[in-house]
């Protein structure tokens, strides 16, 4: 029907471009990182450097085979891919082998497989093809609960496999639905959780409790405009307070001061809701239940931390300075930013790094491949790699909004969404400031998996977008 | 779908903001924040492990016995290691060429980043020569730690010796690492747990010369070894050493227990060996030649090896043939060198006859133990031979005899007191007879007994019906006293028989008779198939509040008489009066020290 010549012309050769340079600029800097100088041969195929090497070339293959392929194949098989990755994520668990304490991995011969990478690009499809039906509504309930089913399924097998970073990387989808039509105020809900999770862990109940309060206060005036009824509910409120502070003091009750303030705001809650139905104010009811929520939810925390397991809790307590023990369960995060804080303005040189060469830095090959960047190529180098990765992600996203298709486009945003989630955690944790999660970096990271599994995701994208001017044929 | 068209701007804002806060991170730790740079140019955090100095041992008057001195060890992180002046560093250590690469080749395949001993054990004098030079020498430095260091030339028995641990302990133990020192043997491992201490660890930042720049985050993480707890041990050292002089060239095995308390005075494995020997360097090689000799000199004699009693058991028979009511003081059997019993006849030496009870012990009467020995199991209390014999095991054992006795000694063996159930399946019937196991009446046959236990039977008898567990380290929690199943009253006699075996005019053990103590002795013969017989003699002194009990075992000693018992009543007089003056007593000491038994010219 059409030309190859045709699709060759409208592949978009700058988005190859820059995976390619991301690509090799990993391989030298895995080279790096491993440097042995017994095997100091970049094709030395006995050492990660070499065998990553094969793993760029096959990718390479598959890209290729990808871009030859009918851009149909994907909208049509879209489903079953999904249903068969689902199918690899249970019989890993059955039947996988578990590596350093994650049962993620099929073994074939001496090559190891991890289906967890491939399930993101499957699931993009999926929802790509599940959100772009005609009159799809992303704020209707039936389609949110497609939508959350097709994600926590992947995301809850992955859980189960002991690998909660890659189970996490499903909630980088918001992205997508929100392009699609979710709530902004659901984005803005997300930001509240995570601030009240880390306020929760690090500050007083009480603090915690008066700043929710203020919030709503605050809320409620931006939607009424009128600083009397202020007045009004912060006196109501504050002398119930006081009531029940003097008769827990009198009666020396030793209630907890925030239960105290939970009773007054009950009350509060209740008063405000009468005068609120009587005279049909709109929003209100949305605001305090609102409230409550993020009250809720920060009581939970306490209940759900404990949960974690012991090493989750120490990364988060880590990350948060509520604990401080870098010989310990701090080492890695500690040497990480000994290593990238050491690069200087130019960093010390390829193969030059100090820090990343005597094992200090764990997973320096891997997850912590930025280590090397930051470490041998200095600000420059870590400031050019964040760029370069951000320019391919933006471009995968303006690329998705010049398509007339629905599907090529959400599945643009789903491939920009997982790039930058994966960016984001990765060298987050390496710098500090995200807890220790381990996923790795796109293109640079040492594995086939993940690199078969980015090269697959981003090539369906750049076959779609080649494809967008047929998209009604 | 253009109304969400916007919403690509505020993806966009959000992704662009997240990287520009990463960007200010970086530029924030890498251009503006030294303390990354330093903590990276002190190059890196070398662990060094603090290792405590070992507990030391004293004797019961507190004499230092074991203590610890400095060693250096070279370490190696291979990883560090750049281009050295091999020439150089092998003429400072004084090793091979080979050596140090085949070293170097074996610390890479522990670990390329973890550092691990290259050479071990450097002399003060070779340390204070590469200590200058060692910034030359990237990726290596010394780690200081203890070694054990003897004050005495021999009970390396009792002492025993530390070694590197194995890789096996490793595994069960997660407070050994590599390297470690553990105690092998003797009180060293009995008492590791109290000896060793507890490894600390000291977080030093090091620079590229690999020169110390001080302590990580000023110490915060340093955690003090802990010094191991000091052992006093109960053993006497003087006489310790006296014993170790007249044991000189014999084999065998002599242990001393104060009988009251169950302390050991002394214990002493023959030949042993130096204690210095299995330190530092040359241990291994060391260890083999031990190893090798037909002297067997790591073999401890004193808690290991079991022999029969000989006639030293007899004090036992008359004992338990009172307690039976088979025979009392006065019993009396005759025997002209030697008896018949049935089909069957045992020998004896020239003594005057009929003996009581008294005389039996201070003669060794053969044929007196072998009526005894049918009337205690052909005693018509007892359904059958069998059961009487059972009886009779039961008391024995309550000696201590066939068990365990010491728990300080890990290497201790029980010995044997043969079981009803190890006869039916010799005799292969329950129906056995008394003949069938004669010569256990005189200590011979099937029994099995250490050293060790003959000591403590002996002292059971010093303390007319019990013993204190014996020990070498004070702990009141381990000590407990036995009572045997023997009347006070039966005692006597015996006692009497075994002061009359050293004092009387007709004794088996006259050379034992020490001036103004009353000595109590029984000498006994082990029947040896391989060649001389061996001597074995126990004894207690004195007579009244007894201060020591004694066992000697001298193998190839031809008999009691004749080399244990002289050996053990020096060291007695030793003891009690703190030396020898006597001239006849001097020579006697002469004489024993010069014996050589070593080669005797009966053995096959």
């Amino acid at each position: 029907m059409r030309s190859r010549d045709n699709v060759l012309k409208n592949i978009d050769w700058l988005t190859i471009l820059f995976y390619l340079m991301l690509v090799f600029m990993g391989w030298f800097n895995i080279y790096a990182a491993v440097y042995d100088e017994n095997h100091s041969s970049i094709f030395d195929m006995t050492q990660q450097y070499g065998k990553q090497l094969m793993w760029i070339g096959t990718s390479c293959i598959l890209g290729i085979l990808i871009l030859l392929t009918d851009s149909k194949f994907f909208t049509a098989f879209s489903k079953p891919i999904y249903i068969a990755t689902i199918a690899l994520l249970v019989f890993v668990l059955l039947f996988g082998r578990e590596v350093k304490g994650a049962k993620a991995w099929f073994e074939l011969g001496s090559i190891r497989i991890q289906p967890a990478e491939f399930a993101k690009f499957a699931t993009c499809l999926v929802l790509a093809n599940v959100m772009s039906k005609f009159n799809f509504k992303m704020m209707s309930l039936k389609n949110l609960i497609t939508v959350g089913f097709l994600l926590a399924l992947p995301a809850g097998l992955i859980l189960l496999q002991n690998d909660t970073g890659s189970a996490l990387v499903y909630s980088t989808f918001v992205f997508v639905m929100y392009r699609e039509g979710l709530h902004g105020s659901i984005l803005l809900l997300g930001l509240i959780g995570i601030v009240l999770f880390v306020f929760t862990l690090l500050y007083s109940t009480t603090l915690v409790l008066s700043l929710v309060l203020l919030g709503t206060l605050v809320t409620i005036y931006y939607y009424r405009q009128n600083i009397q009824e202020i007045y009004k509910i912060t006196i109501f409120y504050c002398s119930l307070l006081l009531l029940f502070w003097g008769i827990d003091f009198i009666g020396s009750f030793e209630i907890d001061f925030s239960l105290l303030m939970l009773c007054s705001y009950v009350i509060t809650t209740i008063t405000i809701m009468v005068i609120v139905l009587k005279q049909r104010i709109r929003y209100i009811t949305l605001v305090l239940l609102t409230s409550w929520a993020c009250i809720g939810g920060s009581l939970s925390v306490d209940y759900i931390f404990p949960k974690l397991l012991p090493h989750q809790q120490d990364r988060i307590n880590l990350l948060l300075g509520k604990v401080s023990d870098p010989m310990g369960i701090g080492y890695n995060v500690n040497q990480s930013q000994i290593a990238i804080g050491s690069g200087g303005v130019i960093g010390k040189g390829f193969l030059q790094g100090t820090q990343t060469k005597f094992n200090f830095v764990p997973e320096q090959s891997t997850d912590f491949i930025f280590c090397t960047v930051g470490e041998e190529w200095g600000f420059l180098g870590s400031s050019i790699v964040l760029i370069l990765l951000l320019t391919l992600i933006l471009r995968v996203i303006s690329l998705a909004e010049r398509q007339r298709s629905a599907f090529s486009r959400i599945y643009g945003y789903g491939v920009a969404s997982i790039l930058f989630f994966h960016m984001a955690i990765n060298i987050g944790m390496t710098i500090g400031v995200v807890p220790v999660i381990g996923i790795p970096l796109p293109f640079f990271s040492y594995g086939g998996s993940s690199l078969w599994a980015f090269t697959i995701l981003l090539f369906i994208f750049i076959r779609l977008d080649a494809n967008r001017l047929q998209v009604f044929s | 779908m253009n109304k969400f068209l916007y919403r690509k701007n505020v993806v966009f804002a959000i992704f662009i903001s997240i990287i520009a806060i990463y960007i200010i991170r970086l530029f924030y730790m890498q251009i503006m924040d030294d303390s990354y740079k330093i903590m990276a140019s002190s190059n890196s955090q070398r662990i060094e492990t603090q290792y405590p100095a070992r507990g030391l041992i004293f004797d019961r008057n507190r004499k230092l016995l074991v203590e610890n001195e400095s060693a250096y060890d070279l370490m190696i992180i291979p990883r560090q290691v750049k281009d050295f002046d091999t020439t150089e560093l092998i003429t400072i250590l004084d090793i091979e060429k080979e050596t140090l690469v085949k070293s170097i080749e074996k610390c890479k395949k522990y670990s390329r980043h973890k550092a691990s001993i290259l050479i071990s054990q450097i002399t003060s004098d070779k340390y204070a020569i590469l200590q200058e030079k060692l910034h030359k020498y990237k990726g290596f430095f010394v780690q200081t730690r203890t070694l054990r260091k003897y004050n005495v030339n021999h009970s390396a028995d009792v002492f025993g010796y530390i070694g590197e641990v194995s890789p096996d302990r490793i595994k069960k133990d997660s407070s050994y690492s590599r390297g470690d020192y553990i105690g092998i043997s003797g009180l060293e491992r009995s008492f590791e747990k109290d000896l060793r201490g507890k490894k600390g660890q000291k977080i030093v930042l090091v620079d590229n010369f690999n020169r110390i720049k001080g302590n990580f985050k000023e110490g915060q993480y340093d955690v003090p070894a802990i010094v191991g707890e000091d052992l006093i041990t109960t053993l006497d050292s003087e006489l310790q050493e006296y014993a170790y002089k007249l044991m000189q060239n014999k084999k065998g095995g002599i242990i001393a227990i104060e009988p009251q308390t169950g302390e050991i005075l002394l214990k002493l494995s023959c030949p042993g060996y130096d204690p210095k020997l299995m330190v530092g360097l040359q241990r291994g090689r060391n260890y083999g030649k031990l190893s090798k000799d037909p002297a067997k000199p790591l073999f401890d004699r004193t808690v290991m090896a079991a022999y029969p009693p000989g006639s030293t058991f007899k004090t036992l028979q008359a004992l338990i043939g009172q307690q039976e009511g088979v025979i009392n003081e006065s019993t009396c059997f005759s025997c002209a060198s030697g008896a018949s019993f049935g089909s069957l006849s045992m020998k004896c030496h020239a003594h005057p006859s009929p003996l009581d009870l008294a005389g039996s012990v201070a003669n060794s009467c053969n044929p007196y133990y072998v009526h005894n020995w049918r009337r205690i199991l052909e005693n018509n209390k007892y359904k059958n031979v069998r059961d009487a014999y059972g009886n009779w095991r039961e008391i024995a054992m309550s000696f201590g005899l066939g068990q365990k006795i010491c728990p300080d000694f890990y290497n201790e063996l029980s010995g044997s007191i043969p079981s009803q159930e190890y006869f039916d399946r010799r005799f292969r019937t329950q129906n056995w007879r008394w003949s069938y196991i004669m010569s256990i009446s005189i200590g011979q046959g099937e029994l099995l007994i250490t050293p060790l236990q003959i000591a403590n039977m002996v002292s059971v008898i010093a303390n007319r019906g019990y013993y204190m567990t014996p020990h070498i380290v004070r702990d009141e929690n381990k000590v407990e006293r036995h009572n045997v199943e023997i009347r006070r009253e039966y005692f006597e006699p015996v006692i009497k028989g075994m002061s009359g075996a050293v004092n009387g005019e007709a004794g088996t053990a006259r050379v034992a008779r020490v001036n103004g103590v009353e000595v109590c002795g029984k000498t006994g013969t082990v029947q040896n198939p391989h060649g001389d017989d061996h001597s074995v003699f126990m004894a207690f002194a004195p007579r009244e509040n007894p201060k020591i009990a004694i066992a000697v075992y001298v193998e190839n000693g031809v008999w009691g008489g004749r080399n244990a018992a002289p050996i053990a009543s020096l060291l007695i007089e030793k003891y009690l009066n703190g030396e020898i003056t006597a001239p006849h007593r001097l020579d006697l000491e002469k004489r024993m020290m010069e014996t050589n038994l070593m080669n005797p010219k009966g053995n096959k």
